[in-house]
């Protein structure tokens, strides 16, 4: 018999009606985009219930991303820490070599229902902007990405490839030239073309219904994980970690956990040059709550209200803000959200090339740069599953000279 | 505090009287410095502008073109804050009774000032309204409802999105006019379709009585005087940012000029909406 006297207070309900975790989340933009946003929250809850829609994201996950993504122990890496076993959740594996696909086919397949063919997005690593460059050729869809000045530098091989894939690349030289103002130009881009695109937002932020739709379609990440686990070890993993920038590969990997009161959880933000020195990007560390692209959520920002700029070495991890459900749950407490610097993300770069033949991406360097924090401290058998979200290969121009520098190379 | 001055009624009631549209002027506060700007606001009514729309600077606003984004951008980088936009407001107020000004922005600042003190501070300086852009009826409880509580008029847009269906939520807690937005698209970029514009401002008649204004790509006193045909007000922004613009030296800073330019132009603007109805 079912205990009713426990709490059944489940943290996997939201959002609700209106599109907030809590105080966070919400419908903040401007009303020519409004009856849009409503028409894709009713084709994407249209979209969830319809088992063909949910035999399409199978076929693709399995014939055309190549999931379930491998459940990999680092046996090198948890030797190297001494302490609890680290397993790694391979979705660099995936075609386009990171998590962003998961989302990026969801979202395409809901444009199809909507009879859209015309599509735009913003990138930062340029992950996002590959990944949805990607599903457009294979659908037959136009596709303009919007990608800051400064990370098309930082990012080539993604802008090349990008291109090669037929999308327009839109470099952006407002403000910080990163992320943000990506997010922005693709924002006002939308309204002016609001009637005959489809804005396929890249993380768990932006007005509702985005921040609900990414996490499901990444929530394969952790439902994969909960079975794959079983399969190995017999059980539930004790701590998950995962880095954040927006939060869309973190929220995949957290949220089918958030009810399994024993599984202790990690967002790793982005501490740039340090907290300290106000040069990072670690929004719930650093920031206080505000409203930019939709939604409320942890900003950085100065006494004003203006919107400051992120610092990260990682591109997909220079963002200011932060997806609301994440704010959410760092302010009831469920996950803990801590950080690492460029400098400790480079360090684990290096390591896991080295000692596991896995060259991390730069963003999911800085999880695992926690967990060489952490992991020495925790019994053998205590298990520590990492997103590997992204592969290091489009970070090498940035990252070899630095380590280089730091004489890691 | 409550608001009781009611500047925008006694304006379009002024107006319906001599049989023409309103001329509302939009620049950004503090843009290029607080002196240069609050000389511009200063000399806009004597220029014929019948009405400010006055911007609060954000670092990010999602609905504006590179004109008006520049301009924020200015004004923040001479110091601009939502306390000095106030205090703006107060200065010019102390001299001028009657031109209605409306603050128009984005949330985050308000939200960060906070939503009662922002209220407070914006009618005891002598605001008459408030657009917010990124603030939906959807959600209407954040500031709509509190500043609608306190009688300060809340100016939503309306945009060619704005279907049948919507406009009756758009409409709801809507009061002073309400702001058609002409294009599809953000302020500047593209040129306002008069001849879309009746059509338009005859569907809102039929949902209702408030006034409505007309803006977003209104450049040419040609245009001004079209709109102000057929709609209540013409606002004009991006073209009168950019005579700001083209009056700054090559540091962005003001020269002896600029206010003089800004006013010269609305001069000639007021002239094609005066002229409109005769």
């Amino acid at each position: 018999m079912a205990d009713t006297t426990a709490t059944p207070n489940t943290f996997r309900s939201g959002p609700n009606e209106t599109g907030h975790f809590g105080t966070f989340g919400g419908r903040f933009v401007a009303e020519t985009l409004m009856p849009l946003i409503l028409d894709v929250e009713k084709a994407y809850e249209a979209a969830k219930k319809d088992p063909s829609f949910q035999a399409d994201i199978e076929y693709y996950h399995k014939h055309y991303i190549g999931r379930p993504s491998a459940l990999y122990f680092a046996s090198r890496l948890t030797e190297h820490f001494g302490g609890g076993k680290l397993y790694f959740k391979r979705d660099e594996l995936n075609h386009t070599g990171a998590h962003k696909i998961n989302n990026v086919m969801g979202q395409a397949l809901v444009a199809r229902r909507m009879g859209k063919t015309k599509i735009i997005a913003e990138t930062g690593a340029g992950q996002h902007g590959v990944a949805t460059a990607t599903a457009c050729a294979l659908f037959g869809m136009e596709c303009e990405v919007f990608m800051g000045a400064v990370d098309v530098a930082r990012q080539k091989p993604n802008v090349d490839r990008m291109r090669l894939l037929g999308a327009k690349v839109h470099s952006v030289t407002a403000g910080s030239s990163t992320l943000k103002d990506a997010m922005n130009e693709a924002l006002r881009y939308w309204v002016s073309k609001a009637e005959t695109h489809f804005y396929i937002i890249g993380t768990v932020a932006g007005p509702h219904p985005y921040p609900a739709m990414v996490r499901d379609f990444q929530c394969i990440i952790g439902e994969e994980v909960r079975w794959q686990l079983e399969e190995a070890e017999g059980r539930l993993p004790d701590t998950l970690v995962a880095c954040i920038g927006g939060g869309s590969n973190a929220m995949g990997l957290f949220h089918p956990f958030l009810d399994d009161e024993g599984v202790e959880i990690y967002g790793v933000e982005a501490a740039g040059h340090g907290i300290e020195t106000g040069e990072h990007a670690a929004s719930l560390t650093g920031g206080r709550p505000g409203i930019l692209h939709g939604n409320r959520t942890y900003l950085l920002q100065n006494d004003d209200g203006q919107i400051t700029e992120a610092h990260s070495i990682s591109a997909g991890l220079d963002y200011p803000g932060i997806g609301p459900e994440h704010s959410w749950l760092n302010d009831i407490g469920r996950v803990k959200y801590v950080s690492a610097t460029d400098e400790q993300a480079l360090e684990s770069f290096a390591l896991c090339s080295r000692l596991e033949g896995i060259i991390p991406a730069l963003e999911p360097s800085h999880a695992l740069a926690f967990v060489g924090r952490m992991i020495g401290d925790l019994p053998k058998d205590h298990i520590v599953v990492m997103n590997m979200c992204g592969r290091g290969d489009k970070d090498l121009e940035a990252v070899l000279p630095r380590l280089e520098t730091m004489g890691l190379l | 505090m409550a608001y009781t001055e009611n500047r925008l009624t006694r304006l379009f009631d002024r107006l319906k009287g001599e049989n023409r549209g309103a001329l509302g002027i939009f620049i950004t506060a503090g843009d290029p410095d607080f002196d240069t700007s609050l000389a511009i606001m200063q000399g806009l009514p004597g220029a014929g502008a019948d009405m400010i729309e006055f911007g609060m600077p954000f670092s990010d606003p999602m609905a504006d073109g590179p004109a008006v984004q520049a301009a924020s951008l200015r004004a923040l980088s001479s110091g601009a804050s939502l306390a000095r936009t106030l205090e703006m407001v107060r200065v010019f107020r102390a001299d001028d009774q009657s031109t209605p000004i409306v603050l128009m922005g984005y949330y985050n600042p308000i939200y960060s000032y906070g939503v009662d003190r922002f209220l407070d501070d914006a009618i005891s300086a002598g605001a008459d309204g408030l657009i917010v852009v990124d603030l939906p009826p959807e959600e209407d409880r954040e500031l709509c409802i509190p500043a609608v509580e306190l009688g300060l008029p809340f100016v939503r847009l309306a945009t060619p999105t704005t279907d049948a269906k919507r406009l009756p939520a758009v409409l709801k807690n809507t009061s002073g006019f309400i702001y058609y937005v002409s294009i599809m698209g953000v302020t500047g970029t593209k040129d306002v379709p008069t001849d879309l514009v009746r059509a338009a401002v005859a569907r809102l008649r039929d949902h209702t009585d408030i006034p409505i204004g007309v803006g977003f790509g209104i450049k040419t006193p040609e245009q001004a005087a079209g709109v102000a045909r057929e709609a209540d007000a013409a606002i004009v922004g991006t073209a009168v940012v950019d005579i700001i613009k083209a009056n700054l030296d090559e540091n962005g800073k003001a020269t002896a000029p600029t206010a003089q330019s800004v006013i010269d132009f609305v001069g000639q603007l007021a002239d094609g909406v005066r002229s409109a109805r005769l």
